[in-house]
């Protein structure tokens, strides 16, 4: 086990939020394995079904290790859990590159998805901590730049990998020497985030426990105990529920809602549509983080949510007679649903302390993964079946749509019900733990 | 005059970290850039 690395005198924290971006913009590339899909099936004669394993894999993994592995990462510290997402994110690559190459498609599973999904949790959760000790005046601007990076990662490899299959060639050897090519330069990229990373010189040893003057401190055993864990948790899945509603039919929705209108929606502008979903998401989880140091968590979710339902309930009703207000709606929902995500660290927080919010991000992230699950399932099942049924073009969504207003609902209902953290569950400073002992009866 | 005990300026370490992720994120937005006006283009 090693112990945190401490900044020395005069380390600028401006330092850590390019560390932090190094590994979430590299990690971010698992939002564009859709670009390895069609090479991959026609190489290794697979169906869409099996391409998408590798990423399914990988989006679990990254629930679990960030879950099971955030009390590690809070123990040894941001360079260690960096040099393991490092570690374990290219070797995942390289695994790959070996299953591509020699036509073993389980070993591109386990490698990409089993080995390079730790990467992924390991990688997401690691610098949040550190973070927020670094910048307690502006927790949400600094958590915001890192998970901002998460979504950039994918603007990135998305045309970078395509350009390498292009060149490479699409056949199982351009594959290879593609992921092969991926793991190399990702390696050498994070490589800054590890060398750069520092704990601020306040920090005490973590075995030390939080010290009076931390204010409110609850372990990351405790918080899982706590309501407001558990609101956070559903705030937090319908959020993402509710964003991924518009992301994972963005192209056809706005071609389907157009479709009997005097300017039908071109299959390039729909991608253009999707292009500016993704700035949207991006520049939410900077900008709207980054307000929410200013109106406060709790504000910021209420608009996440409430304004999310109005949005919706806007297209549900009129976005079909104006493309300009379709367009608003579905970027400003998109924003809300990356501000959703960057806001997260900095309200845990403010509920739980920094003691061990590292680790508490990490359990939280499993309301991900089970939206992760329920909005691609939701969308894609209701508008199978309203086609089935006849229906066409803005009438395939409304059932949809009508669902998502009632999940942001249920979400700002449980936002509501935060309440500071009852003192049963702080961690007592060691002082106070010393006299509490003294004051139990021999 | 820095004396001796100063803790060393980081202003260099400081820009080639932020242009080491900031290079690839700006490829990234041109991309982006590029395709999101196939929207009113296309």
């Amino acid at each position: 086990m090693s112990s945190p690395p401490v900044a020395p005198p005069g380390w600028s924290r401006w330092l850590v939020p390019p560390a932090a971006l190094s590994v979430h913009l590299s990690i971010g590339q698992a939002y564009a394995w859709s670009v390895f899909k069609p090479p991959l099936e026609s190489a290794l004669g697979l169906d869409g079904t099996q391409s998408a394993l590798p990423f399914q894999v990988a989006i679990v993994m990254l629930g679990l290790s960030a879950a099971f592995g955030g009390t590690l990462v809070e123990r040894n510290g941001p360079r260690w859990a960096m040099t393991v997402a490092l570690v374990c994110f290219s070797s995942g690559f390289l695994i790959s590159a070996l299953g591509a190459r020699t036509e073993q498609y389980w070993l591109i599973v386990l490698g990409y998805g089993f080995v390079g999904g730790i990467g992924l949790g390991i990688g997401y959760i690691s610098p949040v901590s550190t973070l927020i000790k670094w910048f307690p005046d502006r927790p949400g601007m600094a958590t915001g730049i890192a998970i901002m990076g998460f979504g950039g990662g994918a603007l990135i490899a998305s045309p970078w990998s395509a350009q390498m299959l292009e060149s490479f060639g699409s056949d199982n050897e351009g594959i290879a020497l593609a992921f092969l090519v991926h793991g190399l330069s990702y390696a050498a990229f994070m490589t800054l985030g590890v060398l750069l990373v520092r704990v601020p010189r306040t920090e005490r040893p973590v075995e030390s426990g939080p010290s009076a003057v931390d204010g409110v401190q609850v372990s990351a055993r405790q918080a899982v105990r706590t309501p407001q864990f558990w609101c956070l948790w559903v705030v937090l899945c319908m959020n993402v529920t509710a964003g991924i509603g518009i992301l994972e039919k963005a192209a056809p929705m706005i071609t389907d809602f157009f479709a009997d209108s005097s300017t039908p929606v071109s299959a390039s502008a729909a991608a253009g549509f999707v292009a500016l979903l993704s700035a949207a998401n991006m520049a939410g989880r900077i900008g709207w983080s980054s307000t929410s140091d200013r109106v406060g968590r709790k504000n910021i979710y209420r608009v996440y949510l409430g304004v999310g339902a109005l949005m919706y309930l806007l297209i549900a009703l009129f976005g079909d007679t104006s493309k300009p207000l379709f367009v608003l709606c579905a970027l400003v929902i998109l924003s809300f649903y990356g501000g959703g995500f960057a806001t997260i660290p900095a309200y845990l927080k403010d509920l739980f302390g920094t003691y061990q919010v590292g680790a508490i991000h990490g359990r939280l992230l499993t309301a991900w993964s089970t939206a992760g699950v329920l909005g691609p399932l939701i969308v894609n099942w209701i508008a199978d079946r309203q086609e089935s049924a006849g229906k066409h073009g803005a009438s395939l969504y409304g059932l949809s749509f009508g669902i998502m207003i009632g999940l942001l609902v249920i979400g700002f209902v449980a936002g509501e019900l935060v309440r500071p953290v009852h003192p049963r569950h702080h961690v007592p400073a060691p002082r106070e733990a010393a006299d509490a002992q003294r004051q139990q009866p021999a | 005059m820095p004396s001796d005990s100063s803790p060393p300026s980081r202003r260099g370490l400081i820009a080639f970290a932020w242009l080491w992720v900031g290079t690839p994120l700006a490829y990234g937005l041109y991309e982006l850039v590029r395709k999101a006006t196939q929207l009113f283009t296309g």
